[in-house]
């Protein structure tokens, strides 16, 4: 036996293990796959359902309006079949007896609160008919309805109903930009006094931006401070700072309403000290919002720029100094790059998270500090209005969606930047 | 030894059946109301008395009014509210959806006991509130008597307390407008008269802080955030009471708004339901209940049982009731959305 024969076996044999080893591999690999998948599956299934769901739910709702569909079936069936400007005989009969019965089931009420949000004239129009409906047999229902009211016998009127009517409607999403959908008159801006969406919106931006903001010239010094002191001074002031993170948010709130009001600490120190003659406006407006909002959410902003500091190497900055860079370019051109992912990370929390607050602004905010979450409460509990606060909901929804994809292309330019 | 433990275990399963047989028999209403001290004062006067008598227990729930709710429950067929205490007005709309049990008034006993505002298709009238102007005696010796004085800056400068809600706040402006009490939602049904309470109430928009929850228009008053607001009577006088305030009612032009109390669709215990509700009419609980917070009984009699220190801080006292009004259920369920935004745009303007 040569040594040579001997070392080709060992190859042969060496190849055939690799091949063992790379199928071992693969098994291990695709064990290690379904493991974490079944790991991550019990979260998976409960952001479907718990996450995923309602908010196509919501999606849906906001331009799903069945109900007449659901409450008058047999006027709405043969409404769309007649396709006359004003419908026949048939409509008008079907129209009268789905009201009764509606009336009798105590679904009549759900069936007109479309037209109630919609078109309030025509909802009266609607109502005070079907208060007056004839109880014995009439010859023609059709010169009954026209009779009683002559609308009944318009166009508009009959586009108008089976615009509502349908099954889908644009009507609360344009309600959202302020522009009112009907049929008779197609898309118009509602009157100056009735803008309110748009306003609500562009408050919430400007609010949640603007805290982000403040949050973010609080936060980075201190977390820089942290980032570079003894690690027992971090400790300490990393204690101060999440402190207030582990209390709710409601306390956090009232102890600024006990701080900042009229007759509040802040107000009689300064009065006692001489230092202003009256007291100090700190609350019941943006300012009051500001502080309580930026002072809840700061340890959101403060964690991920702290996380990325920590981990940038001190040589960096060294070095840049050691090669003639001045102090401020060593920061500016160095440093502050270097943190990016993390101001990017903060900021985009902050924000977010800002847009839906509403505790806050309406325990410590004025009348201009509505913000949409109040609203969309709003149309759910008080008026019933689902359709309305849907639509809400996917207007500040495609915002965060937005706004969270730009964020990322930063966020993912900053970590480029600084790799 | 085994033999023993085995007797221990199956007297034990003999016995917490017996306990869970116990439970289905005994029925348990469960009563749903707005909290604080006002569900006190139906505890004490008629959650008690009822289960004292008629040995029917009675779970307690609280909510803030969102009938939303109470739609969700019976959409889903599971009622598990028996009876509820709610706003006239949301009532009569959540009444007119089938979302309630209709009243069979006829065991209600004589119709003629109810201030007719408490007779409705579902609800049964219970109290009577109001919103009235209250403000520190303390602070304020010689302090506003009508709603006019309310906007009257010059005289009792400060700030000024409303309600976030066009409910209650553009009646106040109108009236102090010069508006008869009595036409009140005629004028306000008109888009001539809505902007004519807007107008009235830009006098005051700079020096308003706008409060949410009742507890609040209470709060800001003793922290003297401001120098008047409008407020539940019931507020006022708590604080009174409680915290040793010493606040005024200003009872002009004061808004009287009715609670009921009804029975949400397909509640499992509709017959012991409605027997609460016939008990929680009866004068001396209505009389009863006034021993803890001062809103109107609807029942005409329970008058007769109040005591003379605390009719005067009722809203159907005599005196008071002649300077109220009731507030309009009808009209604040038509217009009550489409005012609302119309009051919000006011307000970011």
């Amino acid at each position: 036996m040569s040594t040579k024969n001997l070392q080709l076996n060992d190859s042969l044999d060496l190849l055939e293990d690799r091949k063992h080893l790379k199928k071992a591999l693969r098994n291990a690999e695709k064990r290690s796959r379904l493991r974490s998948l079944g790991l991550t599956a019990p979260l998976v299934v409960f952001l479907l359902i718990f996450f995923a769901l309602p908010v196509v739910y919501m999606l849906f709702y906001s331009v799903y309006t069945p109900q007449v569909k659901e409450y008058l079936p047999r006027f709405h069936e043969a409404l769309q079949e007649d396709n006359a400007v004003i419908p026949g005989e048939e409509v008008f009969q079907l129209l009268a007896k789905d009201m009764r019965s509606s009336k009798k089931a105590h679904t009549l009420a759900r069936a007109l609160k479309l037209f109630r949000q919609q078109d309030i004239p025509l909802w009266r129009l609607l109502k005070k008919t079907s208060r007056k409906l004839p109880r014995q047999e009439v010859v023609s229902m059709k010169a009954w309805f026209i009779q009683h009211n002559q609308a009944w016998g318009k166009a508009e009127t009959w586009a108008d109903i089976r615009s509502i009517g349908s099954v889908f409607t644009p009507f609360y999403l344009t309600k959202t930009l302020d522009y009112k959908y009907s049929a008779s008159r197609g898309l118009q801006r509602v009157e100056e006094e009735e803008r309110l969406y748009v306003k609500v919106l562009l408050n919430t931006f400007g609010i949640s931006m603007m805290v982000t903001l403040i949050a973010l010239c609080l936060a980075f010094p201190v977390a820089y401070l942290i980032a570079h002191t003894k690690p027992k001074t971090a400790n300490m002031l990393m204690i101060l700072v999440l402190l207030p993170f582990w209390t709710s948010l409601l306390v956090r709130t009232y102890a600024w309403i006990v701080i900042l009001q009229r007759e509040g600490l802040v107000n009689q120190i300064l009065l006692s000290t001489g230092l202003i003659d009256a007291p100090l406006e700190m609350m019941h407006n943006r300012f009051g919002v500001y502080v309580t909002m930026v002072h809840i959410l700061l340890p959101f902003m403060l964690l991920p720029i702290y996380s990325v500091m920590q981990a940038i190497p001190d040589s960096y900055v060294k070095a840049a100094l050691n090669l003639g860079a001045n102090p401020a370019q060593a920061f500016f051109r160095i440093y502050l790059p270097l943190t990016l992912p993390g101001v990017a990370a903060g900021s985009l929390l902050v924000f977010i998270l800002s847009l839906g607050y509403y505790i806050t602004p309406t325990l410590v905010g004025g009348a201009k500090e509505t913000m949409v979450s109040m609203l969309i409460a709003e149309r759910v509990n008080v008026f019933l209005n689902w359709s309305l606060a849907g639509a809400l909901g996917v207007m500040l929804f495609i915002a965060t969606l937005l706004i969270a994809v730009v964020g990322r292309r930063f966020l993912a330019a900053g970590t480029m930047g600084s790799q | 030894m085994l033999k023993n433990s085995r007797k221990k275990l199956i007297s034990l399963i003999a016995f917490s059946a017996a306990l869970g047989f116990g439970a289905l028999e005994a029925k348990t209403l469960t009563f749903t109301s707005f909290g604080g001290a006002y569900q006190t004062s139906q505890r004490e006067a008629y959650l008690k008395p009822f289960t004292a008598k008629t040995g029917i227990k009675i779970n307690e729930a609280s909510y803030d009014g969102e009938s939303g709710k109470i739609i969700a429950m019976v959409n889903a067929g599971r009622t598990v509210w028996d009876v509820i205490d709610m706003e006239q007005s949301e009532a009569n709309r959540l009444c007119e959806e089938g979302y309630l049990e209709p009243i069979d008034w006829d065991s209600m006993g004589d119709k003629d006991r109810f201030i007719a505002a408490g007779i409705n298709e579902c609800g049964v009238g219970s109290i009577v509130y109001s919103y009235v102007i209250g403000y520190d005696g303390d602070k304020i010796k010689d302090g506003p008597t009508t709603i006019q004085d309310f906007w009257n800056l010059k005289k009792w400068p400060g700030k000024r307390g409303l309600r976030k809600n066009p409910k209650s706040t553009l009646e106040f402006a109108l009236v102090a407008d010069g508006v008869s009490l009595k036409d009140v939602y005629k004028v306000l049904g008109t888009d001539a008269g809505l902007r004519r309470a807007f107008k009235k109430l830009d006098q005051i928009k700079d020096q308003v802080i706008w409060w949410s929850s009742g507890a609040q228009s209470a709060q800001i008053l003793s922290d003297g955030e401001v120098a008047m607001t409008s407020a539940y009577n019931g507020r006022i006088f708590n604080a009174n009471r409680d915290e040793g305030k010493n606040f005024k009612t200003v009872w002009d032009a004061h808004l009287m708004e009715i609670e009921v109390l009804v029975v949400p669709k397909g509640s499992k215990n509709k017959k012991e339901a409605m027997d609460f509700i016939r008990f929680a009419s009866t004068p001396k609980q209505q009389a009863e209940q006034t021993k803890y917070i001062p809103y109107g009984p609807i029942v005409k009699d329970a008058i007769a049982f109040v005591s003379d220190d605390m009719k005067p801080n009722l809203p159907t006292y005599a005196v008071n009731l002649a300077k109220g009004r009731m507030m309009d259920p009808e009209f604040w369920n038509e217009n009550g959305e489409y005012i609302n935004e119309r009051f919000q745009s006011w307000l970011l303007r």
